[in-house]
């Protein structure tokens, strides 16, 4: 643990990825390999189960720590982060233990059958054996946060210099469900696949946008002077749903998120046409809900999406279908490598063969001679339920992860408001400790209603002086959250606007932020709710 | 109708209406009485001062000519039937706690302090008193220090991995008090210490005050790059990305400061080594500070002050938050720059100038302004 703790230590010391590229290797090079294997799961997303539940840890850190709760919760507010705070609170300890990572995570998941009291015995002796540091990472095992500072392509990168592999090839090889008490080390690092892993998924390959920020558009010149011919190119709508990658083998079907979820029993609807295709099938495409042959807004497909039970009613009022965009894996080959154009035909070979067409859907080409033609079709994409346009490039391989020249997003800009912040909550991580976390309001009448909350879009000078602002400004506090004098106003942008019974303005955008401080206009001249909801759009 | 306080929290400052003086007034008025030599406490324009002498060449340094009486600790000067003493406060050379007596009523203004000894200050000393005012900038349970024999340690330690690895080493540190612990504390057979002319400024007027300091070496135009790259740089945190200390590079930069207990706050400041090293009370500092006055009443001026009154107010103290005079809590995250961070280049010059602007409390600030990057 003590090396474990370390490589945090470290990894938070540098911001020169080459830095933490040698602190990787060096993590690799000197722990066992089953240490190894617990830490690439840990640093690609695979947290531990939780086997006490944060209330308790939080009550029981409350008694170690030997202060009111209270005053537990406003240090919570000032560090932002729960291990941390628990690690800074409690008493130093005097002794030390060598336990290693592996074996503090096989004493976690030995925890499974255990009392209440069985567990708070174990959980005190064992935060009074590490130190600080070690507490914070151990911490972070156990409430299962696990974020680190640290790119999966930066961890790919260390062990593909120590092996000597394809970071591709070991970014393929770590996606999917594995278990860092069953995957070993050497299995990994072995010149050719050894794993017989069916569920396996690709990695997703995904595209640059092609203005580089949301507030600055770029013209169909600017964007033919970057991509040239269009006759290279392969134009589709950007669908707004959830990136999935579909997969059929040995009779088997799995159905990935972008996130590495393993989804496919959320979607009952598709195993009817996954289980049709033939063996060795891999398919990339966006799950979205469907009514009537139409693609129905995001919401719609988020309300299922968090549920744990899919109810009869659920599944009738947003069922789902998918359209499909890639074809990466036929006849059991992966066919990564082929051109997209090659891959399409493939692509479309096996959607004309479904008898599930209506949940087997393909993703339409657009017809475009000239950049300024499929500019003028992308200012339709919010018609068509769509984000914008993706452009592919004919002649390109499936690639891995997020890299720029062959796919590219051109998506519409964003609609935007000009708000009023009255709420103002502190931030977490870098942000501890700063009111960065903001509510903003427009106007019905002369009250002003809050309508989204955002965290994102100003730069950390804008922040500081915005917090200056919010603690010299505050009407009242509401534990975390002040109530801030309405002055400021900002311009929100969001993709998208629904009618919501959930939230007083009866409105819910779609990814909210903040595209700029508009420090040029008085509150009284913020947006209406009036104006807001008239673009509902009915 | 209750007694008027000796002290008494006004709009410029902390005033004593019998002793008609000011403790630390940031408008200016008649007669001030200075806690220490910081631009927060310290302000230009006053008739009178009265500080330690220890403060006396930096404040000519920084407020330019003005009219000023310096004293020792434990000296008395009456002003008006109204006694004043200073005491040693442990926060920088020449900070001091300033006691009050009028007919046996003993109040306490603490200005910024810490209890650890840093070897260089003289060592922080409780002062019995009835009323005490106390800072709280670290008035929170996760700031806790460690000894800074540990930290110079790694301080050290870090500083001979650098010149292992051809690394130049540069360490922030306000110019004022921290930048001369750094200087008494380095291990000087690594090598030689170099300052930034803000820091080489204050370095100077503390020697001619009498102040034994390590030796160190100006940075000019005319240093050589690779010389000092053998060496430490000493730097205030305004130079931290410019084009000054960028021409030392490859270079590793540590930030010393109490925010850097916090991992957020240290991922902020972007530094490639962050030490948790205050010249303020941390949260045991300031209780064990607070209790060994053995104070009727206390007053939390600037930090944390809710939070720490609060809970002052749970263990049994009288423990009251002071609005009036410094604002709300966490005032001392300003993004106002401190003087040093308010001009990056301004090595060698006069520095008087921005003492005239006026500034809100905490030069420390920058220390304070955990939030200031």
């Amino acid at each position: 643990m003590k090396a474990f703790a370390q490589l945090f230590l470290s990894l938070d010391e540098t911001n020169k990825t080459n830095e933490k590229v040698k602190v990787l290797k060096e993590y690799f090079n000197a722990v066992p390999d089953t240490d190894k294997m617990h830490m690439l799961a840990l640093f690609t997303g695979r947290k531990p189960k939780r086997q006490i539940n944060s209330t308790l840890v939080r009550t029981w850190a409350i008694e170690a720590s030997n202060i009111p709760a209270w005053l537990f919760e406003e240090s919570y507010h000032v560090v932002g982060d729960l291990a941390e705070t628990m690690a800074l609170l409690m008493p130093q300890s005097d002794v030390s233990s060598s336990k290693t990572l592996t074996e503090w995570i096989a004493e976690i998941n030995n925890l499974n059958d255990k009392t209440e009291e069985q567990k708070k015995e174990w959980l005190l002796a064992s935060w009074a054996m590490l130190d600080n540091q070690e507490r914070f990472v151990f911490n972070k095992l156990l409430t299962g946060s696990f974020r680190v500072g640290v790119s999966q392509n930066l961890v790919i990168k260390a062990l593909a210099d120590i092996s000597g592999l394809e970071a591709a090839v070991l970014t393929h090889r770590i996606m999917g469900s594995w278990l860092p008490e069953t995957f070993q080390f050497t299995q990994l690092m072995e010149e050719q696949d050894a794993a017989e892993n069916i569920s396996r998924p690709y990695p997703f390959f995904l595209a640059y946008p092609i203005q580089e920020t949301s507030e600055k558009q770029k013209t169909p010149d600017e964007v033919g002077a970057t991509l040239g011919n269009p006759a290279d190119w392969q134009a589709e709508w950007k669908w707004d749903g959830i990136r999935a990658q579909m997969i059929k083998r040995d009779g088997e079907i799995f159905i990935w998120s972008r996130g590495e979820d393993l989804a496919t029993e959320k979607f009952p609807e598709l195993h009817p046409f996954l289980n049709a295709l033939p063996d060795g099938t891999v398919i990339d495409g966006e799950i979205l809900s469907f009514q009537n042959g139409l693609p129905m807004p995001f919401n719609v497909l988020q309300t299922r999406i968090g549920r744990k039970n899919l109810s009869k009613k659920i599944l009738e009022e947003s069922p789902v279908a998918v359209i499909a965009y890639d074809c990466l894996e036929y006849k059991g080959q992966d066919i990564r490598a082929k051109t997209q154009s090659e891959r399409r035909l493939i692509l479309e070979e096996l959607q004309a063969a479904t008898a599930y067409p209506e949940v087997f859907r393909i993703s339409a080409l657009i017809k475009f001679d000239t950049w300024d033609e499929l500019g003028q079709i992308r200012e339709q994409s919010r018609d068509m339920i769509a984000e914008g346009i993706m452009l592919k490039r004919k002649s390109a391989a499936y690639q891995v992860g997020r890299k720029r020249g062959d796919w590219w997003k051109w998506k519409i800009d964003p609609l935007s408001v000009d708000a009023v912040m009255i709420y103002a909550q502190k931030g977490h991580g870098r942000r501890a400790d700063l009111y960065t976390d903001y509510t903003f309001a427009v106007w019905d009448g002369d009250k002003l209603v809050p309508f989204a909350k955002a965290y994102s879009g100003l730069t950390d000078a804008e922040i500081n002086k915005v917090d200056y602002f919010i603690k010299r400004n505050t009407i009242e506090k509401f534990g975390p959250v002040r109530t801030v004098k309405p002055e400021l106003v900002f311009e929100i942008g969001f993709e998208g606007i629904n009618k919501s019974t959930r939230h007083k303005s009866g409105i819910a955008l779609r990814f909210p932020r903040i595209l700029r401080w508009r420090q040029d206009k008085p509150k009284e001249e913020a947006d209406t709710l009036e104006s807001l909801k008239a673009l509902l759009g009915e | 109708m209750a007694k008027k306080p000796l002290l008494e929290f006004t709009d410029k400052g902390i005033y004593c209406a019998q002793g008609k003086f000011y403790i630390d007034p940031w408008k200016p008025v008649d007669d001030a009485v200075i806690t220490h030599a910081h631009a927060d406490h310290a302000y230009v324009g006053h008739k009178h001062y009265l500080a330690h002498y220890l403060s006396k060449e930096v404040l000519l340094y920084r407020l330019g000519e003005i009219q000023l009486q310096t004293v020792e600790y434990g000296e008395t000067i009456m002003k008006n039937g109204v006694a004043i003493s200073l005491y040693p406060a442990g926060h920088v050379i020449g900070s001091a706690q300033i006691r009050v007596e009028y007919k046996g009523e003993v109040w306490v203004v603490s200005g910024d302090y810490k209890v650890e000894d840093d070897g260089i200050s003289t060592p922080f000393e409780p002062v019995q008193c009835h009323h005490f005012i106390s800072e709280c900038t670290f008035g929170m349970p996760v700031y806790t220090w460690k000894p800074q024999a540990q930290i110079f340690d790694d301080i050290n330690k870090w500083w001979r991995t650098n010149l292992h690895n051809g690394l130049a080493t540069v360490l922030v540190g306000y110019s004022l008090g921290k930048a001369q612990r750094i200087l008494q504390n380095l291990d000087l057979s690594n090598g030689k210490v170099y300052t930034h002319g803000v820091i080489e400024n204050t370095n100077e007027a503390l020697r001619r005050n009498g102040v034994v300091l390590n030796p160190t070496e100006r940075i000019t135009q005319d240093s050589v790059k690779e010389e000092v790259r053998k060496g430490i740089i000493i730097a205030p945190p305004s130079s931290v990305g410019t084009p000054w200390m960028r021409k030392f590079g490859p270079y590793s930069f540590g930030y010393c400061s109490g925010w850097m207990a916090i991992r957020g706050a240290k991922r902020r400041r972007a530094a490639d080594r962050g030490f948790i090293l205050s010249d303020h009370a941390d949260w045991d500092g300031l209780i064990s500070a607070i209790d060994a006055t053995r104070c009727e009443s206390v007053y939390l001026t600037h930090g944390y002050t809710a939070t720490f009154t609060r809970y002052l107010n749970e263990i049994g103290f009288d423990a009251h938050e002071v609005h009036t005079l410094y604002g709300s809590e966490e005032e001392e995250a300003s993004p106002q720059p401190s003087p040093e961070e308010r001009e990056p280049e301004n090595q060698g010059e006069d520095i008087n100038e921005h003492a005239h602007k006026i500034l809100s409390f905490g030069e420390d600030l920058g220390e304070a302004g955990g939030t200031i990057s």
